[in-house]
C-alpha cells in the first residue's frame, strides 16, 4: 500500500474529530500535533526517552478508563518497544487507539531509514500480537471517512499511517519538555 | 534513607512486604518477572485482591506505566530483576529525573550474598546499582531482614510527595 498522506494534514483531520481524548504524541508527531492542536490540553508528550509514547498511553488508559487515549507514535519509536504491542494486546484496554505514523525514517536524527523500512507491516504485527483490530491507511480521503468509527471503536485498535513526506513542523521544545504543559495536562485531566 | 547493617538476621517475607505496599495506597503492580521474589513475591501477589498485576515484556514499558499512572493520582509499583532497572535507566532517567514523575520501583539482587552490602558483592552488576542510584540522586534502600520492611511506606509517600523516584532494593532471594 502505497503512502499518500502528510501527516499535518492527517492531524489536521483528527484534531476537527477529538473531544476529551486524551493524546499521548512522540517526538517530530509530537511537533506535529502541538503545531496543529496547541489547545488541546489533554496532550500528554511522550518525549525524553524514544520507544515509550505506548507504554505511557497504557498506564494513561489502565488508570483512566473513563477517558478515551489515543497514541500518536512514530515507526521507528514502535520498534525500540515491539513488547509493548504484546503488553497492550493482554491488558486489552478497550479505551485504547494506537496510530503509528510510518514515515520509515528516524526523522528526528537525520531522516536515516529504519530497519525493515517499506517491509515491515505494522499492522499486521499488531494483529498477530492481539490488538482487537488492525488497519492500514494510506489516502486523506480514507482517513477522513474512517476517523469518526474509529475514535469510538473498542479497543485495543491499532492504525498505521502511511505517510509522505510534508513540511518539516516548527520546533518547539520548550513547550514540549516544559514542566508547565505537563501541569497544564493534569490540570485537564482532573479527578476521576 | 537508613541503609543496611550487614548483619544477617530473620530473613524478611513476601507477606510483611504485600502488607506495607499495600499499605502505601499501591493499587497496580507492574511487573517482570524475578526469581529472587517470584515465589515469596510475585506469585502470592498474583493471588491477592490488593492490587492489579500488569505483566509487561520489558522494564522500561513499566517505569512509563507507572509514571502516567502517577499522573492519574494512581499509585503504582514495578517489581523487577535489578538487571531490569539496569535496563531501563534512560526512561527512569527521562521520567523520573527530568520530568520529575514519581516511579517506585522494587527491585531483587539476584544472588546478593546474604548479609553482604550491595557495594560489596562479588557480582560486579549488584555493585554497581547503589553508586548508579546515587549519580541519579534517586532515594534507595534494602529490604533483607525483617524490620527492612519499615522502609516501604515512608520511601513510596516520600517519592508521591516529591515526585521523584525511589528504589526498594531486594536483598536476598524469598
Amino acid at each position: 500500500m502505497s503512502a499518500m498522506m502528510q501527516r499535518d494534514l492527517c492531524f489536521k483531520i483528527l484534531a476537527r474529530h477529538v473531544r476529551d481524548e486524551i493524546i499521548v504524541p512522540v517526538y517530530q508527531a509530537a511537533q506535529e500535533w502541538h503545531g496543529v492542536a496547541p489547545e488541546h490540553a489533554l496532550t500528554y508528550y511522550s518525549i525524553g526517552a524514544m520507544g515509550q509514547a505506548s507504554s505511557c498511553a497504557l498506564g494513561l488508559a489502565l488508570a483512566r478508563p473513563d477517558r478515551r487515549v489515543v497514541v500518536l507514535d512514530g515507526d521507528g519509536s514502535l520498534l525500540m518497544n515491539l513488547g509493548t504491542l504484546v503488553t497492550i494486546a493482554s491488558q486489552s484496554p478497550r479505551n485504547l487507539l494506537h496510530f503509528v505514523c510510518e514515515n520509515g525514517m528516524y526523522e528526528a536524527n537525520g531522516g536515516h531509514p529504519i530497519p525493515g523500512r517499506g517491509e515491515v507491516d505494522f499492522a499486521a504485527m499488531a494483529r498477530a500480537a492481539g490488538y482487537r483490530r488492525a488497519d492500514t491507511i494510506a489516502t486523506l480521503a480514507d482517513f477522513e471517512t474512517k476517523i469518526p468509527g474509529i475514535l469510538t471503536e473498542q479497543g485495543p485498535v491499532f492504525i498505521t499511517l502511511k505517510l509522505v513526506a510534508g513540511p518539516p513542523p516548527s520546533q518547539d521544545y520548550a513547550f514540549i519538555h516544559g514542566a508547565p504543559t505537563r501541569a497544564t495536562f493534569k490540570t485537564a485531566l482532573g479527578p476521576r | 534513607m537508613e541503609g543496611h547493617s550487614g548483619i544477617t538476621g530473620e530473613p524478611i517475607t513476601g507477606a510483611v512486604i504485600l502488607d506495607q505496599i499495600a499499605a502505601s495506597g499501591i493499587e497496580f503492580v507492574v511487573s517482570v518477572p524475578d526469581i529472587t521474589t517470584s515465589a515469596g513475591l510475585l506469585w502470592p501477589l498474583v493471588e491477592d485482591k490488593r492490587f492489579r498485576l500488569v505483566r509487561v515484556c520489558k522494564e522500561d514499558e513499566g517505569v512509563s506505566i507507572c509514571a502516567a499512572m502517577s499522573v492519574c493520582n494512581k499509585r503504582a509499583l514495578l517489581l523487577i530483576q535489578y538487571t531490569g532497572f539496569l535496563d531501563s535507566i534512560n526512561a527512569l532517567r527521562a521520567a523520573g529525573c527530568e520530568y520529575q514523575m514519581p516511579v517506585c520501583i522494587m527491585a531483587g539482587l539476584l544472588q546478593k550474598e546474604p548479609g553482604v552490602k550491595p557495594t560489596q558483592s562479588k557480582s560486579f552488576g549488584i555493585r554497581i546499582v547503589e553508586p548508579i542510584l546515587d549519580a541519579m540522586k534517586i532515594p534507595h534502600a534494602l529490604l533483607e531482614d525483617r524490620g527492612d520492611e519499615r522502609h516501604i511506606r515512608p520511601a513510596i509517600d516520600a517519592a508521591y510527595a516529591q515526585s521523584y523516584p525511589t528504589v526498594l532494593l531486594i536483598g536476598r532471594q524469598m
